[in-house]
Order: C-alpha cells, then structure tokens, then sequence
C-alpha cells in the first residue's frame, strides 16, 4: 500500500521540475534520520525544544511530499512536545518505522 | 514561465535543507540571484555582509529564530528596509499574524505554492523599488534622517508644538547684483550658492523647507527632534560663512561679482507640521520664533555682523562659541525690545 499521496507528490514535481525532484528526494532522505534521531537524543536529555523543532521539520517535509501517515505521527509529536509532555510511548518508533516505508516509496520514485 | 519582473538579490533563511531547495530552484527559475542560510545567525551574517532586496524567513530555527531575525533587522537602520516574507506552516498562524504586526512584510505557508511565492516575491520587490525610489527623490529635498522619518511617518498633514531653532539666509547685496547681471548668471550663482548652503546646513541636521528668490529658511531639531538643535544651527551659520568665503574668493579670481549673506537664527517652541494638500506638501514652521528669525536677518543689514542670534539660542550655547552682544534692539513687528547677539565668523570650534 502506498504511503506517499501521489497527487501531492505530482504537484510537487510539477512545481519543482522534473529536474530537480530528485534533489529534494535526497534531502529528505538525508535530512530526516538526523532529525529523528535528534529527537531520540531530546527524548533522552529532556530537550523538549528540540524534540519540538525537530518534529516540526520532520512534519513539514513530510508534508511537502505527501507523506501525510508520516506528517500526522511527526504532528502529534511536535504537539506534545508544546505541551512540554516527553511522555510518548513508542509513537517515536512508530514514526521511524513509517519513515522507512516513504523512504522506500520515495526512492522508487526518484526519475 | 518566466517572470517579467526585474530579478533581485534574495535571501533564503529555513534550517530545512528540502525547503530552502523547494525555494530557491522555483526563484532561480524566475531570474532572481538567491543566497541560502541555514539558520537566523547566520542569516543575518550574511544579512550584513550583502545587498539584499528581499528575504525569505522560516519561523522554526535553531540559534536564533525566525522572530529574533526579523526584531534585529527591524531595530538596524541599514537593514530595516529590506522586505521580509516570513515562510510558515499552516498551523503557525499566530506567530504569522504577530510577525506581520511586528513589521514583516508579507507571508507564505508551506509548503509554498509555486504561483504565490512569485506573485509575492514580484510585489514585495516591486513595493521596495518604488521605496527606494521614493527615498531618493526625498533625498533630493530632505536630508537622509528627515527622508527616513517621512517615509516611516507618512505625509499626516496637522501640526504640533515642537523646540527647534529657526534660520533665515539672504543675500544682502542681491538686489543691486541682479540689476546689472545676466539672468544666466544670476541663475548659476544663486544654484552654486544654494548647493554650498545646502550642504552645510544638511551637515548640521537641518531641513531647508523654504526657498524664496535669494533667500532660504531652514530648521533644526524638527520633524526630529535634537537637544543641541541652538548649537547646529549656529555650527550651520559658521559652516556657511566658511563656504560663502571660499566661493566669493573663486569668484574674485574669475573677476565676478561677490556677495554677502546674512543669517538670523532663533529658538523656542514653534507650531510644525506639513501645510498643504494630499498632493502638494511641504515641512514647514510658523510661529513668534519664526518671525523673529526673520527679523534677525533683517537686522544684520543695521547692525553690519553676518549672524545674528537671540537670547534663547545664546542661552543654549554656554561658552563654546564667541559672541558679542548687541543689547536689547526694538525688532520691527515687535512689541517689546529683544536682547541680540552677534556669532562672530572665522572662529573654529
């Protein structure tokens, strides 16, 4: 089952160009573990600021590709980090796990 | 398609490596010249270092966020002109909401959608265009700090009770001059000797609002307001005489006319504001201390010394300059007599 919304995901190569969606691809694929593991790191250090921060771009990027699964676990993080609750159970896991699925997805989808 | 706007210089400032490549591809596309920074620190390094026409400011950052950038840029007067749109997501709406009632100029949600960030860029740099150009054209009349505070203030016409000294120059011989010359002439000296005057009363924080034939009027301490304002205007007075002197030696030497001016400077409260309409404004100061500025110049003619001062000006000033007193003189248009005192030329202080 796909876990990228391909609507968002062609608009996003329409706006961006075929040329350069691969580029933004790699970014992300880049970008995201650090920031999932900084936010293992904030969890760890009770760094509430960071672990919002980092949901927050994770949320951002997520969306921006129509990762919507993705965005939705990175939201709810980023909201409890707000709220200054640590307390998250495995939603951390849940979301790395989700992130490999995109990263699956998104790979295949690079031209 | 491209974009039928003029490129300009921008600057990129999101720590998100997936937007600052959304933003600046799409831009680049368009022509514009973009510079990237990966958080608020750093943005404005490069903010200080470059020539920005507009920036392009994330919210979320670490070291310093989008908040901080945009209150440090607003604080610095070099920086505070440049257009910022700030890039959100859509959820941030209150922190949206207070950057653009802190000063920022526009915004965008993200992920952005590739039309409107055009549009918006394109208007934002079009609005900072039509700024500078407006800045300039008041540049040509205003010094730069009276430019900035009407571009900031706006034209409100209505007037207020400020301190402010008050200067009138004329050229005393003008008249006999004018008679034998030709208008040409005339024309390139009064130009010449506009331009020196000009120069030496901007120098001393002063706005010429009036010109009339051979004569100017000029404040200091208003539309902003200064302590030393009776101090400024008397630098001002001396600055000119320095330069009337060193423009009638060249004129000597080309076997021309020379001239003399005087100069009458008074202080206390004076009514200002913008007189005029919507269409035609100009700064101006009406009020007992304006009239008997004028009286002052009117009055060098009888006392024969080029500045002339009243005693509030002279009660400003302490000891720094050399002054001589006139005594109290009976000033046309006045009621009682006033205490006038001479600045004597040539003194560096």
């Amino acid at each position: 089952m796909s876990v990228i919304d391909k609507a968002t995901f062609e608009e996003l190569k329409q706006m961006s160009g075929a040329d350069f969606i691969n580029e933004l691809i790699d970014a992300f694929l880049d970008d995201a573990p650090h920031m999932i593991s900084e936010m293992q790191t904030a969890r760890a250090t009770k760094d509430v600021e960071s672990f919002r921060r980092n949901a927050h771009s994770l949320k951002s990027n997520a969306n921006t590709f129509g990762a919507l699964e993705l965005a939705a676990l990175a939201k709810e993080l980023e909201f409890m980090g707000k709220e200054n609750n640590l307390d998250i159970g495995n939603r951390l896991e849940v979301l790395n796990e989700e992130f490999g699925r995109v990263a699956e997805e998104l790979k295949g989808m690079r031209v | 398609m491209r974009s039928a706007h003029e490129p300009g210089n921008l600057l990129i400032v999101d720590d998100n490596k997936v937007n600052r490549i959304l933003l600046a591809r799409g831009l680049e596309k368009d022509g514009h010249k973009v510079e990237v920074a990966e958080n608020g620190r750093l943005g404005l390094e490069k903010l200080g270092a470059g020539s920005f026409d507009l920036v392009l400011l994330d919210i979320e950052m670490p070291e310093m966020n989008g908040y901080q950038v945009l209150e440090t840029c607003l604080q610095n007067p070099e920086l505070r002109e440049i257009p910022i749109i700030m890039t959100s997501s859509l959820d941030e709406i209150d922190s949206v909401v207070k950057c653009v009632e802190l000063g920022a100029e526009d915004y965008l949600n993200k992920p952005v959608n590739p039309i409107l960030l055009r549009a918006r860029v394109n208007a934002s740099l079009e609005k900072k265009r039509l700024r500078d150009e407006q800045r300039k054209l008041f540049r040509t009349f205003a010094t730069k700090e009276v430019a900035d505070e009407l571009l900031k203030s706006g034209f409100s016409l209505g007037g207020k009770y400020v301190n402010a000294s008050v200067m009138f120059a004329d050229i005393r011989s003008y008249t006999t001059y004018a008679e034998k010359e030709d208008p040409t002439e005339i024309i390139e000296l009064l130009n010449d000797y506009f331009a020196l005057m000009f120069d030496a009363i901007a120098s001393y924080h002063g706005t010429v609002n009036q010109m009339a034939g051979d004569g100017l009027m000029a404040i200091f301490g208003a539309p902003i307001h200064r302590d030393d304002h009776c101090e400024q205007a008397v630098r001002a007075a001396l600055e000119m005489m320095e330069l009337l002197e060193g423009f009638n030696q060249e004129r000597a030497a080309l076997n021309k006319t020379q001239i003399k001016i005087g100069i009458g400077i008074a202080s206390g409260r004076v009514i200002a504001g913008y007189t005029g309409t919507q269409h035609r404004a100009t700064y101006t100061c009406v009020g007992d201390t304006v009239n008997l500025a004028a009286r002052l110049q009117a009055q060098t003619k009888v006392i024969g010394e080029p500045i002339l001062i009243e005693n509030a000006t002279r009660m400003a000033l302490g000891d720094v300059f050399k002054i001589k007193s006139h005594g109290p003189i009976q000033l046309k248009g006045k009621t009682v007599e006033v205490e006038v005192f001479s600045v004597l030329v040539g003194q560096k202080v």
